[in-house]
This record gives C-alpha cells, structure tokens and sequence, in this order.
C-alpha cells in the first residue's frame, strides 16, 4: 500500500514532530503542551480515555484544528501545507463516507480530490478494495455495508493517495470481534510496507498488539511514553498484581482495600506486590479483617495498569 | 398519556425550528397577506395609465384631467424624465410600446375629433371617433378598472359636454327650441361650463362602465396571440419557488457531510472549502436549470407553453436565476447546523420570498410598498426576466437588468455562504 518512499533514511525528516503543542477550547485544554515524535516506519499508540485528547491532536496534524501554540511537521513541512497533506493519510472515527456511492464510487471521489486520477486511480482502488477485503463488495451502496466493513472502507478511503504516514483514530469503534480482527490484518499488511503509522484506542490490548511505542494520554497531556515493557517497568519494575474477590458488602471491602493501598474496580480489588510471598501475609489481613476470599489470582502488571497507576483511574473512566 | 404528551412538548421545546414553524410563520405569514390584500389605504396600489391625448380638445382635456384627479390611479402623460431632461409627451406609437415593455398595463389613446362628439346616448355612430383602450392581458385588473373608470370620468369631469350633447339630441329629434328656450339653454350651459372650469367640485356619478356614454375599443397588445398566457407567468413563478426548495435541499447535502465528517475528511485533501463551495454551487446551479427545462417542457407539452421560439431568453435566464438560487441554498445551509434547522428557516424564508416576489400572487395586485419590497427578493426579478422572453417576446438584450441583479444576488449570497462557512474550515 505504501509508496516506495516510505523506508526513510537517517538523514530525512522524521514523519513526524510535535512539538509543546496547546489547544484550547474555551476553558477547557484539549491538548496541553504535548510533544511528540514518530520516527520512520513506526507505530505509535496514542493511548486514553475518551475526552483524553487524543482526536484533537489527530485533527491538529492533519490541519483541522489550529492550535494555540506550538508547532507540527510532517516530513519537515508544516501541518496543514499542502505537502504534509499529501504525505498524510487520515481516518478519522467517524465513517466518512458518501453514503449513497458504492464502495469504489467513494474510493474514487477521494482520490480524485487528492489529485490522483486516470490508470493510476483505477490502479490503488483495485489495491485499496483488496487490502479491504471489499473486491467483491466493490460496486455495492455504502449505506449497504456492515458496520465492519463501513470501517474497513474507511481505512480505504483514508489510504487511497498512498500517504507515507497515516494517523488512524480509533478505527475498531463499534465492530464485532471478527471484523476488529480483520482490521488488525489490514493494519499489520501497510506496518509491513513500511508506513507510518499514529494509531488512537482506547483499548490497551490494540496498543499492545499493534504498536511499537505508546504514548499515554490523559487531560491532553503524555503523561508516559516507551515501549510496552518499558512503561510497565518504569511504573513497576518488577512488582506483580495481585487480583482479589472478596464477597460481603462493598462498602467492608472497598475502604478496607485503599487502607491496603490497593484499587477496587468491578468489585475487584487490585493490589500491587513486590514479592509473590506477600500474598500470603495479604490474605491473612483480609480473614483477620472479617472478609470472605472468593477468588484471588497474581498476573504481571500492563497497560490497564500502568494507566491506573500513573491516574489513579480507569481507562474506562 | 400525559407522559406521551409531556414528551412531545419538551421535544417540540427544544427543538426551535419546529418551534419556529409552528408559531411565527402562521404570524408571518398573516400579516403578509393582510398587507397585500386587507390593503392599508396608504399603501393601496395605485393602476397606471398611459394618456395620449391626439385631440386636445376641451372635451379630451377635461377627460385627461378627471383621470388625473383620480386617486387610484397613476396617470402617465409621457415617459419619466432622462438625466433630467424631459421627454415629448406619448403618442399612439410610443404608448404602446410602453404596454408592450411593461411600462403600464394600459394605455388610453383619445383620438383627433373626440371633442367633436365625445358621448353618445344612444347606440354609438359608426364613424364616431372612439377611445382606444391598448391592454397588457397579463394584467387582469388594470384594464377594467380603466375602462370602468373611463365612464365614470365622463360623467363626473363633462357635465357640460354631456348638456351639450344632450341639447344637441333634443334639437334633432324635437326639431329644435324656441329662441327663448335656445337662449336659456346656452345660458345654463355656460353657467355649468363655467363651475367647471372654475375648479367646482365634481359631483360623483354611478355611472355603468359597461355599455357606458364613451365609446372604446379596447385591445391587447400583449399577450394577443398568445394559446394560454398565463401559463408562462406561472412557470416562472412557480419554478422559482420550488427551485429555491430544491436550491436549499440540495444545500442540505454539505450539513449532512458535516455532521457525517466526510467535509473533515474532504478537507483534509487538497480541496479547500472555497472549491467545495464552487463545486456545490456549480452543481446545486445544474440541478435547478435543468428543473427549470424540465417545468418549461411540461408547460410546452400539457398547457401549449411557446417554449422552442424562446428558447435563447429561457437559456440566459434560466442560468442566472438558477446560479441566484444555488447561491441562495447554500447560504441557507452555512447559517443553520442541522438539517432540521436548515428545513425549518427555509420554509420560513422561501415562503415569504415567494409571496413578496411574487410566486404566489402577482405583484400588480400587492400595495406599492410591498412591490417594492419585492425587489429585494430572487423571485421578483427572475419572474420579471421570464415575462419579459415569454410574454412580451422581448429581445435578450433587455434582460440586462435583471441578468446584472441576479448575478449581483449571487455573488454577495454566495460570498456571505463562504465567510459563514469559515467555522467549518478549522476549529
């Protein structure tokens, strides 16, 4: 799917530099003085809650949000100029699409408006209803389609001009595991192309399976930035999980878990240890305490937790 | 039950444009009836008359002058004034061309030898001179009302003369007076002539217009050969008004891609939102000509529109009217942010549009204020211009005016449209 220019050198510019970006929305922060750079052939998770932020920056790289301070390059060339729009591809949450065209009808009106036309359109629609696996849903309405493969046109749509760094914002919402599954192909086939790629979610797993450095965002700020294991082993070093189901009232359990310096979550409480010995002195506070055990188990921290930690909250929340 | 009633208030509540069609356009849309046809005084539309006077006689003189004593009327002696300079008063020839252009919707020629024996009594001689009455058919009210007013002129401004004449009809067929009763005859007369000419109010008379005193012979000069005149009229009219509809539906389109994000997306390409607002306009102009032929098509089919001799002025009118509207749509569509809002201000303003401008109602019959409130509308010249092709066989060249004004409606809509549609460009 990429364009042969997408294996940077050493000496070009980086697909992508942000740097102490701030945009305001009245008095609200939407993004607060992020920077930020993804080197070539790279994918960077952007991973947070909703309302984190994570939109606004996407849209503030592609030009649609102008921010208040703070500068952005793609490949060297300012945002919203008209080579960083050809260089970017963008798929945006939304499905933005036309839904009254057929599925190549769509990918044709977007080439066209990216300048693309004649034997050369024809040529990347052909790839783009491949790489979608719409070949044979090709000359069928939009409005048609499953909600999965609206997502997979709109992957399409977004990567019709061939753009050698694509940001996709949240592009798994609202589809069936299967579908997820075959988005997770289409992206794994264009990683292998060597695109660049910023990847939104607010699925940890997605940022795990996926990315090659994630960038937690919360309040609009990166609040952690590395690879998977790094930012689990700067939160926790070596430290486990302990997972505990306490029956009776929560409102015994809860108080009696954050005086133990752990997090109830889903009538789960979750706590931190340094040693799988200290289950056992874990345990014993929890009988001497008057609390029914149900179920306990010990796992290696991940992102859910290293955003817990870094938070205090939920990803979810 | 009440729940459900509970609910639909607050939905309606809270939904303004609803909320705006149910209550303010039935208001609107009283008090702009009310203007047009309950008529405030001030404001009654006044009937233009042109008056070519070839006599000038007492009698045509004193006619001329009754119909300029009339408060409903406009009487037009010669062409307004040209940077200042005066013109030469109408005659036959110019009148009618004046009716023709639609300078008035009739025009009365009094012709040499009227004075001589103005009024008959009795069936009119043949070889009486009679008032020439030129009509534009597209007018179905002036015409009458002059030719009522014609009579009732006759009787009110032309007491003596009818004396006179009278006198005259009693000498024939009694075998005359004797010269006492002649001299007491002409003493009377004089005295009357005398209160006219002195200013003396003039009594009103319920004189007929029908079958009246004066002899006219009334003709159209518009619209006389044609197989169904008002057809054209209301093709123009009509389309107009579900052009604008359409105008602002088609419009609808960019709110739809910007609530579905297809404009971000869009944005995001090497379009900008000034060529996606050309290619709307472009395309929004294309669908409401051809709306316009397909209109024109069925009046030339069903109701025997002369649609194919004029099919150059309908071209040039059909483009700039459809290019206003467009224009027209896609500001509607910039100002509101949902579809709701964009169906609910449409109708609201498409609507009052079409009835100042005179899709509804011709605007001969509204009040002058509110045909000149009419020229602030698309409707008002865009039927002006079809009128002129299809009813008066004007040439193209006459469409100057009203090709410049809806060229001028949609450049300043159109350019509003795309300043509005600056909070679509960035956030």
């Amino acid at each position: 799917m990429s364009s042969p220019t997408s294996a940077a050198t050493c000496d070009s510019p980086l697909p992508l530099r942000i740097e102490a970006l701030v945009k305001r929305f009245g008095k609200v922060t939407a993004v607060d003085g992020v920077t930020l750079e993804l080197r070539s052939a790279e994918c960077l998770g952007l991973l947070g809650p909703n309302g984190a932020g994570k939109s606004t920056l996407i849209r503030s790289i592609v030009g649609r949000v102008i921010p208040d301070s703070g500068t952005t390059t793609v490949f060297g060339a300012p945002a919203d100029s008209a080579a960083a729009r050809q260089a970017l591809g963008w798929i945006p949450q939304e499905i933005a699409l036309y839904p009254r065209l057929t599925c190549r009808e769509n990918l044709q009106s977007f080439g066209r408006y990216h300048g693309l036309g004649g034997a050369t359109l024809a040529q990347v629609i052909e790839r783009c209803l491949d790489w979608s696996m719409l070949t044979d849903r090709a000359d069928e309405l939009v409005r048609n389609l499953s909600g999965g493969m609206k997502r997979r046109l709109n992957m399409a749509a977004g990567l019709i001009h061939q753009p050698k760094l694509v940001l996709m914002d949240e592009p798994t919402v609202g589809v069936d595991p299967q579908s997820r599954n075959h988005i997770f192909e289409m992206i794994e086939k264009v990683r292998l192309e060597g695109m660049s790629i910023i990847y939104t979610t607010h699925y940890m797993e997605e940022a795990e399976r996926l990315c090659d450095r994630i960038a937690i965002i919360d309040h609009g700020k990166i609040i952690a930035l590395g690879t998977n294991g790094d930012l689990v082993r700067n939160a926790f070093g070596t430290r486990s999980q302990v997972l505990a189901h306490f029956g009776g009232s929560p409102d015994r359990v809860i108080p009696w878990v954050a005086a133990r310096g752990g997090h109830t979550i889903d009538g789960i409480a979750q706590f931190t240890i340094a040693h799988p010995v200290e289950i056992a002195s874990l345990l014993e506070d929890s009988t001497k305490a008057g609390l029914e055990l149900v179920d306990v188990s010990l796992r290696k921290p991940n992102l859910e937790s290293v955003f817990l930690h870094l938070t205090g909250r939920e990803m979810r929340d | 039950m009440l729940a459900i009633v509970r609910t639909a208030m607050v939905s309606l509540c809270r939904d303004r444009g609803a909320l705006a069609l149910s209550f303010i356009l039935p208001v609107v849309f009283f008090s702009i009836f009310a203007v047009i046809f309950g008529g405030r005084r001030d404001s009654t539309p006044k009937v233009s008359v042109i008056i070519v006077d070839e006599d000038h006689s007492r009698a045509s003189q004193r006619l001329v002058k009754g119909f300029q004593s009339e408060g409903s009327l406009t009487v037009k002696i010669r062409p307004a004034p040209v940077k200042g300079t005066d013109q030469p008063e109408y005659t036959a020839t110019t009148a009618e061309a004046a009716v023709k252009a639609g300078r008035a919707p009739v025009a009365l020629i009094i012709p040499h030898g009227f004075g001589d024996n103005p009024i008959s009594f009795g069936p009119a001689a043949a070889s009486r001179p009679t008032i020439q009455l030129l009509e534009d058919s597209s007018d179905m009210i002036a015409p009458q009302v002059i030719a009522g007013l014609l009579q009732k002129v006759a009787l009110t401004s032309m007491p003596d003369v009818m004396a006179e004449q009278g006198s005259r009809y009693f000498d024939q067929f009694t075998g005359g007076l004797t010269r006492e009763q002649r001299e007491r005859v002409d003493s009377a007369l004089r005295s009357l002539r005398e209160r006219e000419e002195s200013g003396a109010t003039m009594a009103a008379s319920s004189a007929s217009a029908n079958g009246g005193i004066i002899a006219v012979t009334a003709r159209a000069v518009v619209g006389e050969n044609k197989n169904n005149p008002m057809v054209s009229f209301y093709a123009a009219a009509i389309g107009v008004m579900f052009l604008l509809f359409t105008a602002s539906g088609a419009a609808g389109a960019l709110l739809d891609e910007v609530e579905s994000g297809t404009l971000d997306r869009v944005l995001s390409s090497r379009v900008t939102m000034t060529t996606l607002m050309l290619g709307k306009l472009t395309f929004n102009s294309l669908l409401a000509f051809l709306q316009l032929v397909v209109m024109f098509l069925w009046g030339w089919a069903v109701f025997k529109l002369d649609f194919w001799s004029h099919i150059p002025g309908f071209v040039v009118m059909g483009a700039f009217t459809a290019l206003a509207v467009a224009a027209f749509g896609l500001l509607l569509a910039s100002i509101c942010r949902t579809r709701a809002q964009l169906g609910a201000l449409s109708t609201l303003v498409i609507l009052i549009m079409s009835s100042i401008g005179g899709s509804m109602f011709p605007r001969f019959l509204m009040s002058e204020a509110m045909q000149k409130a009419g020229l602030f509308t698309i409707n008002a010249w865009a039927i002006d211009g079809f009128t002129k092709i299809f009813w008066r066989d004007e040439p193209i060249s006459h469409l100057w005016p009203q090709v410049l004004v809806l060229i001028g409606f949609a450049i300043v809509l159109f350019a509003i449209a795309r300043r509005v549609a600056r909070r679509w460009e960035y956030a």
